[in-house]
């Protein structure tokens, strides 16, 4: 056990050693993550508890990344997934949840995340099942379809969910007789000691053999299956896989807020996930954890404080427009802004996984190996 | 000539009489939509032969091809490998049974290197120490394939790629090979090399399919060979009674 863990880590260290970028972000992010709340305290920013939310979707964003990033399979739906976690844990454990006094036992936090681990995984076989033969374009939009719904069912199901004004005093957490209420410092590092253990699975799943035959599969799945990869359970595992990162964020999104309602899992939420993924850099760990960080903090912090700077310097020199701009208003307008950009410079992402810079960069296929697609329907365009 | 079942005797004369039938297809209807691409074929490979099916643009020599190795699936008819049934079977099961396709276009994957390439040939296996092994062998009968390990697949020349792309077939340790135009888009001088190659795979014990649309060469390195037009096997017969066939001559070898 001792060597094995040794080897990992030599080659942990290798990889890093390869890229020294990869290496300083990789060391900046463990140890300003770790000690965030100490700096956070020691500068008086007061901002852990908005971290969470970006902590939550940064996590989020990793598990898209296993779906869109490793398996080649846009989801334009990823949301959903996160919405029935969220769902789980607010429909068992919620006062003001129907099925709560019909169920012959009482199910606390934990027992609720494990169950909504295997509820959003068979969730993700749900929406995977029927989508196997698309490819591209197509997968994107019945991956859409369904994060249209699944909000759309929560709303309507109010028997069960209350509807639009949603399920609250979900169970909260305790370990070792240490409650967590509403104490931001152990919601963060909860979700922290989550994030560790979502970047060790992923990294393992990504080195793996199922991680292989999800590389095979996204550069040909014809000739994948010629080598014996069974498309079917690939593609399925990666669906699998990703839902069920989302719901355990999911159950600790909704247990940390005390709340869950329909509004909170729009597209415009799946659109942010996939737009942190990509500014990251599509397949990599890393960069899509940099994107995320990057996204959210503008999204929750730094559009306002930018606002506030704007406005009183508007003030100070006197234009009208400067005062009143308001730059979270424009915050859909500012991540499409900057998608596009990053497209036409830099389409990659800020940390490119070296694989998906060849396929945007160099065009080595030839017309002979993406001929004959005639059985599968039309390849979809490069995300 | 348009024999609609072509059931040919099995017995037809060639050097490997003897030899366990290894493959055989029979009666074999494959469709791409409503249109019947294969109109009932019949053949049979027998252990250790190399069996060349030739035939023009659209006779359905690579959807014969994909029919075996389970990436299409016949309407009608079966496909036997050692006598047990394949045609139902998904293209991920039948490399486990055995059959190992290099497929059309060489479909390699661009951007790993040749070594991941080679490891995913042997997907299905678990013998590590013998898929080592195996590389080292792929390595002897494609030494450029060795040069060029770490380098990624879609950088190298179509001779290299068609290399690789047969190699990787090998990795899966097939008992039966089947190769779809090796000599698609290559220079004469490395048809030739590759040609050599199918025959010492074929030496050391494996047997092989091979649909060609070179039929001068398919037939100089096969025992035997079918020749398909339109979906219907029209000729079989031993490789150099072929070469010398009037029908053969003209239509494929460019004889007037």
């Amino acid at each position: 056990m001792a060597s094995m863990v040794t080897t990992y880590n030599t080659r942990l260290r290798q990889q890093l050693h390869d890229d020294p970028t990869t290496s300083i972000v990789v060391t900046l992010l463990a140890v300003g993550a770790l000690f965030y709340p100490l700096i956070d305290r020691a500068l008086g920013w007061n901002t852990v508890g908005t971290m969470f939310p970006i902590v939550a979707f940064i996590l989020l964003a990793l598990g898209l990344n296993i779906v869109v990033g490793f398996a080649g399979l846009l989801d334009l739906g990823y949301a959903a997934f996160f919405a029935i976690g969220a769902y789980t844990v607010a429909i068992l454990t919620s006062p003001s949840s129907p099925v709560v006094d019909k169920l012959p036992f009482t199910l606390n936090f934990w027992g609720a995340l494990v169950l909504a681990f295997f509820v959003t995984a068979l969730f993700g076989v749900i929406l995977g099942a029927p989508t196997l033969r698309l490819r591209g374009d197509y997968l994107a939009i019945v991956t859409l379809g369904f994060g249209e719904i699944v909000p759309a069912v929560f709303r309507n199901a109010d028997q069960i969910t209350r509807g639009e004004q949603g399920l609250n005093a979900i169970a909260k957490p305790t370990i070792f007789g240490m409650k967590f209420g509403n104490d931001i410092v152990r919601w963060y590092y909860l979700l922290i000691a989550t994030g560790f253990l979502i970047i060790f699975v992923a990294r393992r799943m990504r080195d793996s053999r199922l991680g292989r035959a999800w590389m095979a599969m996204r550069e040909d799945e014809i000739a994948a299956s010629a080598m014996g990869i069974n498309l079917v359970m690939t593609k399925l595992s990666a669906f699998a896989m990703g839902a069920s990162f989302s719901g355990l964020v999911g159950v600790m999104y909704a247990s940390r807020f005390s709340y869950a309602a329909p509004s909170s899992f729009e597209f415009s939420t799946s659109v942010l996930l996939l737009a942190m993924v990509i500014l990251g850099g599509l397949g990599n760990i890393w960069g899509v954890i940099l994107g995320g960080l990057l996204l959210g903090t503008f999204d929750r912090i730094l559009s306002i404080r930018i606002t506030g700077w704007i406005n009183s310097l508007g003030e100070t020199i006197g234009v009208g427009f400067l005062e009143t701009v308001n730059l979270s208003r424009l915050r859909f307008g500012i991540f499409g802004l900057t998608l596009v950009l990053m497209m036409l410079w830099r389409p990659e992402g800020i940390l490119p996984n070296e694989r998906r810079r060849a396929e945007l960069r160099a065009d080595t296929t030839d017309g002979e190996t993406a001929a004959d697609d005639t059985l599968y329907g039309e390849r979809g365009a490069p995300v | 000539m348009s024999d609609q079942t072509a059931n040919f005797p099995a017995g037809a004369p060639d050097a490997m009489n003897g030899a366990a039938t290894m493959l055989e297809v029979e009666d074999v209807h494959t469709y791409y939509g409503q249109i019947e691409a294969l109109k009932g074929i019949s053949l049979s490979v027998r252990e250790g032969e190399i069996v060349t099916l030739i035939g023009g643009n659209g006779a359905g020599k690579t959807t014969t091809l994909r029919t075996i190795s389970g990436l299409m699936h016949p309407r009608r008819g079966s496909i036997k490998l050692q006598g047990r049934p394949i045609e139902a079977l998904a293209a991920h099961d039948v490399v486990a049974q055995g059959i190992s396709h290099s497929p059309e276009g060489r479909r390699i994957f661009p951007r790993m290197t040749v070594r991941e390439n080679l490891e995913l040939g042997a997907f299905r296996r678990k013998d590590r120490a013998e898929i080592e092994a195996d590389m080292d062998r792929v390595f002897e009968l494609f030494p450029r394939l060795k040069e060029r390990v770490t380098q990624k697949a879609g950088t190298m020349s179509g001779g290299e790629q068609q290399m690789l792309a047969m190699g990787r077939a090998l990795m899966a340790k097939p008992t039966v090979l089947l190769l779809d135009e090796p000599s698609m888009g290559l220079a004469p001088i490395l048809v030739e090399q590759i040609f050599n190659i199918v025959q010492e795979i074929n030496a050391q014990g494996t047997t092989i399919l091979l649909v060609e649309q070179n039929a001068l060469m398919a037939l100089s390195v096969a025992h035997r060979g079918y020749v398909i037009e339109t979906g219907n096997i029209v000729l079989h017969d031993d490789a150099k009674a072929l070469q010398q066939n009037e029908l053969v001559r003209k239509a494929y070898l460019g004889e007037e």
